[in-house]
């Protein structure tokens, strides 16, 4: 009887690993509440553009009634309404014609003066009232409200795809056990190969997502005309793209070992509470932190929060040209050190159905 | 290491399975001790024992789901390494299938999993289903199927690849007779093709019907192993039935007679040798009419409890 011979199993596996992969997907975009959510998300992004570029848009400017325009030199957002003389002036504001009326008033050392109906017009008074010119000697590179509106863009978004698409590789990890069909895909694939499908699958699954709402408020930012909040964010966003990539496939890992410690979705939560909290505290320190240098140059070399820390100092101008590219070394080291973790968590427990599997059992080297 | 095998096409012969000293203790409790059988290519080998014996354990380690902590599975007397078990079919005692995907997807997908292309894993789905009377639920989820048809369903995802090893846990429970047949029907073309089945059962009276060699474990222990003919000699006795138109209460006073039954016209009585087979023979026909005398086989229970205690 001849020996069987053995050829090698790598172009096998990649085979194996993007048919694991695959049905992920596949079995993830047929199912109802995938969809729904997903669409949810998007008109949230699209309403909120909407809604942004109908409040931002200039009401008409409001109209004021003058006896001489040179009165209104230099002030363009106003609408002047010439008249002859201030009794006619008087007369429009009386009849709600103009907010207000401009005549001249050699009384007063301005040499005007505001005719308003009941109430004084303050927006008018300060448009007309001198301010001294200020000088600042460091001014602030990005306005405070803009560098929180980018933390928390950035945070959202790696949040939301940890919060929504962790879970559900842990449910999915989960499933296979709790319906046995693990043991039959063990007898067919490497442990390996079936933690490196789905994980894949779901990875990408998220990016797309993410692609989906990044490419539609590109397009609904640029179509309303509000793409000037665009400018700047080139780079920083790329930079947030890369570091999503790697940041999510750590996430990804952590949830399926962890949801391979159970056998029952009931008992999910009690496993991947700390993948959660990994998650869910960075976000709250940058969003909190934002406008202290300090603790946002922490954790933006914390594996977990530099997805968002990093782009974010990028963008306020804090970083140097290297600190990202260390940044991101640090994470990518840290990623495959949990992902070789992850592999061992997930083989210790596959077969191991019902009582949860503790952590010394999990992490035991075989 | 993916092995490959040769096509089972081209000759009859595929590889003996050989399982070889496999020790496994949980913690504390030993559950499989210097475990070796052969399963023999083109037969089928039942494997029997009590629940907790060890079955269970043995066949996850011979698909390399469990490792042992000692001992060989090898096939073709080649050692079996880690992913080997490609061409392998398993049904594990723990049923499932994915419960939302349709039966002949999922069938695809399996086969794609041990390697088949997607044409030939169809194909291969198609004949099976319509083998197995599942030809209509092709399209519908598995959780939709009745339990009968879930376990056929199970039956297929093991078959569906082509396998040239079948290792099978208690591939019977949960079907009625008419699925029996025609599981019993598709396991033994594919033992006629060469392929070496291991299958486990607690339904002694199948495993009586189906197998060619026998294996019983009892407390992690292999009691016996070989082919069932011979087991059957083994443990045949002398014992004998006897009914005749007259009373048989002479039969007590035989020389080398045990009287085990006693019913009036009726008898069951082991003997020492044939010669006093013969002589109760004699004297029965000389007192009366013989309607019945046939010697006693050992059913596969009486041997199995034989062996075990």
């Amino acid at each position: 009887m001849t020996a069987p011979t053995a050829p090698s199993l790598q172009t096998g596996s990649v085979r194996l690993v993007l048919l694991v992969a695959q049905r992920e997907i596949m079995a993830r975009l047929r199912t109802k509440s995938f969809l729904i959510s997903s669409g949810i998300l998007l008109l949230l992004v699209l309403g909120g553009i909407i809604f942004g570029s109908v409040t931002a848009s200039t009401p008409d400017n409001p109209r004021v009634a003058v006896t001489d325009t040179a009165l209104l030199h230099g002030i363009d957002v106003v609408d002047p309404v010439p008249v002859d003389s201030v009794e006619e002036a008087e007369q429009l504001v009386r009849d709600g014609d103009v907010e207000a009326a401009v005549v001249a008033d050699s009384s007063n050392d301005l040499g005007l003066r505001i005719i308003a109906d009941s109430t004084e017009p303050r927006s008018l008074m300060l448009l007309l009232s001198q301010t001294p010119p200020v000088e600042l000697l460091q001014p602030d590179a990005v306005p405070g409200g803009l560098a929180y509106l980018v933390a928390f863009g950035f945070g959202i978004v790696f949040f939301a795809a940890g919060m929504s698409f962790g879970p559900t590789i842990a449910q999915s990890v989960v499933e296979e056990k709790s319906t046995r069909v693990v043991e039959i895909l063990l007898a067919a694939v490497p442990t390996r190969v079936l933690f490196t499908g789905k994980v894949l699958g779901t990875s990408v699954l998220a990016f797309a997502q993410i692609a989906l709402i990044a490419a539609m408020a590109i397009v609904g930012l640029t179509v309303t005309g509000q793409d000037e909040l665009l400018v700047g964010l080139g780079a920083p966003v790329l930079w947030f793209v890369v570091f999503f990539v790697v940041g999510f496939v750590l996430l990804a890992s952590l949830f399926a070992a962890t949801g391979a410690m159970v056998s029952r979705q009931e008992d999910i939560g009690a496993t991947t509470t700390p993948v959660m909290m990994l998650v869910m505290i960075p976000y709250f320190l940058v969003i909190f932190f934002n406008d202290n240098p300090l603790v946002v140059g922490i954790m933006s070399y914390v594996p977990f929060s530099a997805p968002v820390a990093m782009p974010l100092r990028l963008f306020l101008g804090t970083a140097e040209w290297w600190e990202p590219l260390l940044s991101l070394g640090v994470l990518a080291l840290t990623t495959a050190a949990l992902i070789g973790v992850g592999v061992r968590i997930y083989e210790n427990s596959l077969l191991r159905l019902g009582a949860r599997v503790s952590w010394r059992e999990a992490l035991a080297a075989r | 290491m993916l092995v490959r095998f040769r096509n089972v096409e081209d000759d009859k012969g595929g590889f003996m399975l050989q399982i070889r000293n496999l020790d496994k203790r949980y913690g504390t409790r030993q559950v499989l001790t210097d475990v070796s059988f052969d399963v023999l290519p083109g037969r089928m080998t039942g494997f029997v024992g009590g629940n907790g014996a060890g079955k269970t354990t043995t066949m996850r380690i011979i698909l390399g789901v469990l490792s042992s902590d000692a001992g060989t599975v090898s096939l073709g007397g080649v050692p079996l390494e880690a992913g080997g078990r490609r061409r392998f079919g398993y049904m594990p005692e723990e049923r499932g299938l994915y419960p939302k995907m349709k039966l002949q997807e999922q069938l695809v997908y399996l086969a794609r999993l041990h390697g088949l292309s997607t044409e030939h894993a169809t194909r291969n789905a198609r004949e099976l289903l319509e083998r197995l009377g599942l030809g209509e639920r092709a399209d519908e989820p598995i959780e939709k199927l009745s339990l009968g048809n879930q376990q056929r369903a199970q039956i297929a995802a093991a078959l569906v690849h082509d396998p040239e090893v079948l290792v099978l846990d208690e591939p019977f429970s949960g079907l009625d007779p008419m699925a029996v047949d025609v599981v019993v029907g598709v396991l033994a073309d594919r033992a006629a093709a060469g392929v070496p089945v291991l299958f486990s059962s607690h339904q002694l009276d199948i495993v009586e019907r189906l197998c060619d060699d026998l294996v019983i474990i009892a407390d992690g222990r292999i009691r016996v192993a070989g082919p069932r003919t011979a087991l059957r000699e083994q443990h045949a006795t002398l014992r004998y039935e006897l009914l005749t138109s007259a009373d048989t209460a002479w039969l007590r006073d035989q020389p080398g007679i045990d009287v085990v039954e006693f019913d009036g016209d009726y008898a069951l009585f082991d003997a020492t040798d044939d010669d006093a087979v013969q002589r109760v023979l004699r004297e029965a026909t000389a007192r009366g009419a013989v309607l019945s005398f046939a010697r006693q086989h050992p059913s596969l229970a009486q041997i199995f409890k034989e062996v075990v205690q």
